[in-house]
C-alpha cells in the first residue's frame, strides 16, 4: 500500500516525542475546522512543513523576473536538460504561496505552463504537471482557479496510459476539487465522469489510490448530492468501485480504503441507495467486514483501521435503507460470522484505535435491532460478557452497549433466559451508580425488559440495594417517572 | 475484552446462521414511562458522531499528500537509448522513460506516426484522417463526434464539433487536439525560417480533425538534428 512512501518518517528531523506532540496539535486543529465546517477545505490537506524536511524541497521565493525566465528558459530553451531544470527551478518556487501569487499574475504564464504540459517532451510534461501539482496546493482560491485552463487537459490525459503521469494529473485534480467551486462546476461538463470511468479501469494501484482520493474529494464538497452523485450512478463507476472492494487476493488497502470513502459520501448523501443495494454493495461491505477481521487476526494489520472507519459507516447506514421486508433474504446479515468479525475487530481497535469502538457498536445495534438471529448469535458464541468488559470505556460506548443489550433481551424470555444467571446485573448496579442521564437512563429500560421477562432478576435487584442505588437518580426529571416504575415492579412484581 | 476462543475458528469456519430462539413479546415492554423499541440507527455526513473518524481520515491525507508532492526517486540506470525506430531520446531514469514511451509511442497512429495522449482520440484521428469513407459520408451526415468521452453527439463540420465542446463541454477555444487538419505529410524536412510565434501558437499539437482546407506552407523547424522528420512532425514547437 505505502511501500514508495515508508521513507517520509526519516526526513524528518525531529524525535518521537515532538511527532507526537506535533500530531496532537494537528488533531486538534482538524477538530477546529470540523466543527466549524471547514474539514474539506484544503487548508489542512497537506501538512504544513516543508521547511523542517528539509534538503529536498525547501520552497524558494521568485521574484516576478526569475520567474518570467524560468519560463522563457524551460519554454524555449535549446537545451533539453536546461528546459528541465528550468521547470524544476521553478516547481522549487511555487511551493511558496508568495511565487504562486507571482506566477498567476504574470500574463501568460498559465498558458505557457499548460503549453508544456501538452507538448510531447515527455520529461518537460512531467515537471510542468508537477508545477500544475504545485499550484493546485494552494490555500488561495484565486490560485486553483487560474487553473482552469488546464482541466481539459488533465482529464484527457487520464485515459493515457502513462501511470505516474496520470497519478500526478488525478492528484491534482483532486486538490483543485477541492478548492474551488468554479473547478467543480467546470469538470461535469467537461466530462470528468467519463474519464475516471476510463481511468478507473487501469491496472496501476497508484493510479487507483490516486483516483479514489480525487473522487472521494468530489463527493465530498457540499452540492455533490445534487449535481455530482446522479451523473455517477448513471455511470459504471460505481460498479467498477465495488468490484474494487472485493475482497480477495486482488484487494489492494490503500485503493480499498479510497473507495470505501467515496462509498460512505454517497451512501450518507441518500440520492440512491436502492440502486447500491441492487449492486450488491452489502454482500462486498459484509465480506469485507470478514476479510478484516481475518487481517485482524494474522497480525496483518497496517493501517487497517483507515479502511474499518468507513465500511463500519457504509454497512450500518446502509442496513437502514433496507426495506424491512427485505431483511431476512439478505444471507451475509444473518450470518453469525459477521458479528465474530465485528467482535475480533472492535477487540483490535481496543488497543490501536479506540475511537473506532463507538462507531462498530453502532454498527452493532444496527445488525442487532431488528435480528432475532443475530441476537441469538451472541448468545450462542458467548459475546456477552466481552461486551459487558467494554462498558467503563466511556459513556457514549455504555449507551452503546445497553442499547444492544436491550436489543436482545426485548425479544423475549426465551432470550432472558439465557442471560440469567449471569454477570448482567452486577453490571447494570454498576452503571447506575454514574452520573450521566443517558447512561443510567438506558439502564432503567434494560431493567424493566430484565423484569419483565425474568423475573427472579427483580428479587436479586433487591437484594443487591437496587431500591438504594435507583434512590440516588429519584430527582432527575428525565428519569423519575421510571425510577418510580421500577420500584414499583421490583417491590410489587 | 477477551474473547472466547472458539470465535476464531467460527470466523474461518462456513457460512452459517443460527436458529433464532423464539421472539415472545409483552405489550408492557417499552410502555409508557418507558421509551425503548429496538431501531436501526442513520448518522448523516456531518454528524458529530463522525468526528473522530474524520479526524483520523484527514490525518491520513495530509501524510499522503505530503508524501505525493515529494519528487519520487527515480530508479535511476546507465544511460540508455529509446528503441523505437527513428527515436534517439536518451533516458537515465526508467520512470523517465516509461512515460516518454507511453506519450510519443504509446497511442501513436502507424500511418502519419502522430501521437495522441489516448487511444481514444487516436481512434478518431485514424477515422477523420486517414479513412477515406469517413470523407465519404462526412458529405451527407453528421460524421464528426465530439471528443468527450460519453457525449454522443455528432456535427456536420469539425467547425460545429468545436463549437459544441466550447458551448456545453467549457472546453478552451484552443484545445490542442482538436486543430485543423493541415497538409503537411509525414516527413518534412527542416523548413526555412522559424515561424514568428508567441506564447501562443502550437498548431502543431496532436491534430485530430481534418478539413477540406488548402494546405498552408510548411513552416516546420526541426532544432532537435536528431530527430528524422518522419517521428516527431508533431513536435509541439513552442518555440522550436
Amino acid at each position: 500500500m505505502w511501500s514508495r512512501r515508508q521513507g517520509r518518517l526519516s526526513t524528518l528531523a525531529c524525535g518521537v516525542e515532538e511527532l507526537r506532540c506535533r500530531r496532537r496539535e494537528r488533531e486538534a486543529a482538524l477538530r477546529k475546522a470540523r466543527r466549524e465546517q471547514q474539514l474539506v477545505s484544503k487548508r489542512l490537506l497537506r501538512e504544513d512543513a516543508p521547511e523542517e524536511a528539509g534538503g529536498q524541497s525547501a520552497a524558494v521565493l521568485l521574484g516576478e523576473a526569475e520567474v518570467q525566465q524560468f519560463l522563457r528558459l524551460a519554454q524555449r530553451g535549446t537545451d533539453e536538460k536546461e528546459r528541465e531544470k528550468a521547470l524544476v527551478s521553478l516547481r522549487r518556487g511555487l511551493q511558496h504561496p508568495e511565487t504562486q501569487q507571482t506566477f498567476i499574475r504574470l500574463e501568460g504564464s498559465m498558458r505557457t505552463l499548460v503549453g508544456l504540459l501538452t507538448s510531447n517532451r515527455a520529461l518537460l510534461q512531467l515537471e510542468a504537471a508537477r508545477c500544475l501539482h504545485e499550484l493546485s496546493h494552494s490555500e488561495q482560491s484565486a490560485v486553483a482557479e487560474a487553473c482552469l485552463p488546464a482541466t481539459s487537459y488533465l482529464l484527457t490525459y487520464l485515459s493515457g496510459h502513462s501511470s505516474e503521469f496520470i497519478e500526478l494529473c488525478l492528484y491534482t485534480l483532486g486538490n483543485l476539487i477541492v478548492e474551488s467551486e468554479a473547478v467543480r462546476k467546470q469538470l461535469l461538463p467537461q466530462g470528468i465522469v467519463p474519464a475516471l470511468v476510463a481511468c478507473i479501469q487501469s491496472p496501476h494501484v497508484a493510479v487507483l489510490e490516486a483516483l479514489g482520493y480525487a473522487l472521494s474529494q468530489l463527493l465530498q464538497s457540499k452540492e455533490a448530492p445534487e449535481k455530482i452523485i446522479p451523473s455517477l450512478l448513471d455511470s459504471s463507476l460505481l460498479q467498477h468501485m465495488l468490484r474494487l472492494m472485493q475482497p480477495g487476493p486482488k484487494l489492494n488497502l490503500g485503493v480499498a480504503v479510497e473507495f470505501a470513502w467515496c462509498l460512505h459520501y454517497i451512501i450518507c448523501s441518500q440520492v440512491n441507495n436502492a440502486m447500491l443495494l441492487s449492486h450488491g454493495a452489502l454482500p462486498t461491505l459484509a465480506m469485507l467486514l470478514l476479510d478484516m477481521a481475518g487481517a485482524a487476526q494474522r497480525m496483518d494489520d497496517a493501517g487497517l483501521e483507515l479502511l474499518a472507519c468507513p465500511v463500519f459507516r457504509c454497512l450500518s447506514n446502509l442496513l437502514t435503507e433496507v426495506p424491512v421486508e427485505a431483511m431476512g433474504e439478505q444471507m451475509e446479515l444473518r450470518d453469525e460470522r459477521i458479528v465474530a468479525a465485528l467482535f475480533i475487530l472492535l477487540q483490535f481497535f481496543l488497543q490501536k484505535q479506540p475511537t473506532l469502538l463507538s462507531e462498530g457498536l453502532w454498527l452493532l445495534n444496527n445488525l442487532t435491532a431488528n435480528s432475532p438471529t443475530l441476537c441469538t448469535s451472541l448468545l450462542s458464541l458467548d459475546l456477552i460478557e466481552p461486551l459487558l468488559q467494554l462498558l467503563p470505556l466511556s459513556n457514549v460506548i455504555s449507551v452503546l452497549v445497553l442499547t444492544v443489550l436491550c436489543n436482545i433481551v426485548e425479544k423475549g424470555p426465551a432470550y432472558c433466559q439465557r442471560l440469567w444467571p449471569g454477570p448482567l446485573l452486577s453490571c447494570l448496579l454498576n452503571t447506575l451508580v454514574l452520573s450521566d442521564i443517558e447512561v443510567v437512563g438506558q439502564s432503567l429500560e434494560l431493567l424493566q425488559l430484565l423484569f419483565l421477562y425474568q423475573p427472579e432478576a427483580a428479587q436479586a435487584f433487591l437484594q443487591q440495594s437496587g431500591l438504594q442505588a435507583l434512590e440516588r437518580h429519584q430527582e432527575e426529571t428525565q428519569l423519575r417517572d421510571r425510577i418510580l416504575a421500577l420500584q414499583q415492579t421490583a417491590i410489587h412484581g | 475484552m477477551l474473547l472466547p476462543t472458539a470465535l476464531y475458528s467460527r470466523l474461518a469456519g462456513a457460512p452459517g446462521a443460527a436458529e433464532p430462539l423464539p421472539v415472545e413479546r409483552n405489550p408492557a415492554a417499552g410502555a409508557a414511562p418507558f421509551l425503548f423499541t429496538p431501531r436501526l440507527v442513520r448518522f448523516p455526513r456531518d454528524h458529530e458522531f463522525f468526528e473522530d473518524g474524520d479526524v483520523q481520515r484527514h490525518l491520513y491525507l495530509q501524510d499522503m499528500l505530503t508524501q505525493v508532492s515529494e519528487t519520487p526517486e527515480k530508479s535511476m540506470v546507465p544511460e540508455f537509448t529509446c528503441q523505437v525506430a527513428g527515436c534517439c531520446q536518451v533516458f537515465a531514469a526508467l520512470e523517465d522513460y516509461q512515460h516518454h514511451y507511453h506519450m510519443s509511442h504509446g497511442n501513436t497512429c502507424s500511418l502519419c506516426s502522430r501521437a495522441f495522449p489516448s487511444g481514444h482520440l487516436l481512434d478518431v484521428h485514424i477515422l477523420e484522417w486517414h479513412d477515406s469513407l469517413f470523407q465519404i459520408l462526412a458529405q451527407r451526415q453528421d460524421m464528426y463526434q465530439c471528443l468527450v468521452e460519453g457525449c454522443p453527439e455528432k456535427f456536420r463540420t469539425s467547425q460545429d464539433r468545436k463549437d459544441h465542446m466550447v458551448r456545453l463541454h467549457l472546453y478552451p477555444a484552443d484545445f490542442r487536439f482538436d486543430k485543423p487538419k493541415t497538409n503537411r505529410g509525414p516527413a518534412m524536412p527542416a523548413a526555412a525560417d522559424p515561424p514568428a510565434r508567441a506564447l501562443k501558437d502550437d498548431s502543431d499539437a496532436m491534430e485530430i480533425c481534418s478539413e477540406p482546407a488548402a494546405p498552408p506552407p510548411c513552416r516546420r523547424t526541426y532544432s532537435h538534428s536528431c530527430l528524422p522528420g518522419a517521428i516527431f512532425h508533431s513536435c509541439l514547437d513552442i518555440g522550436l
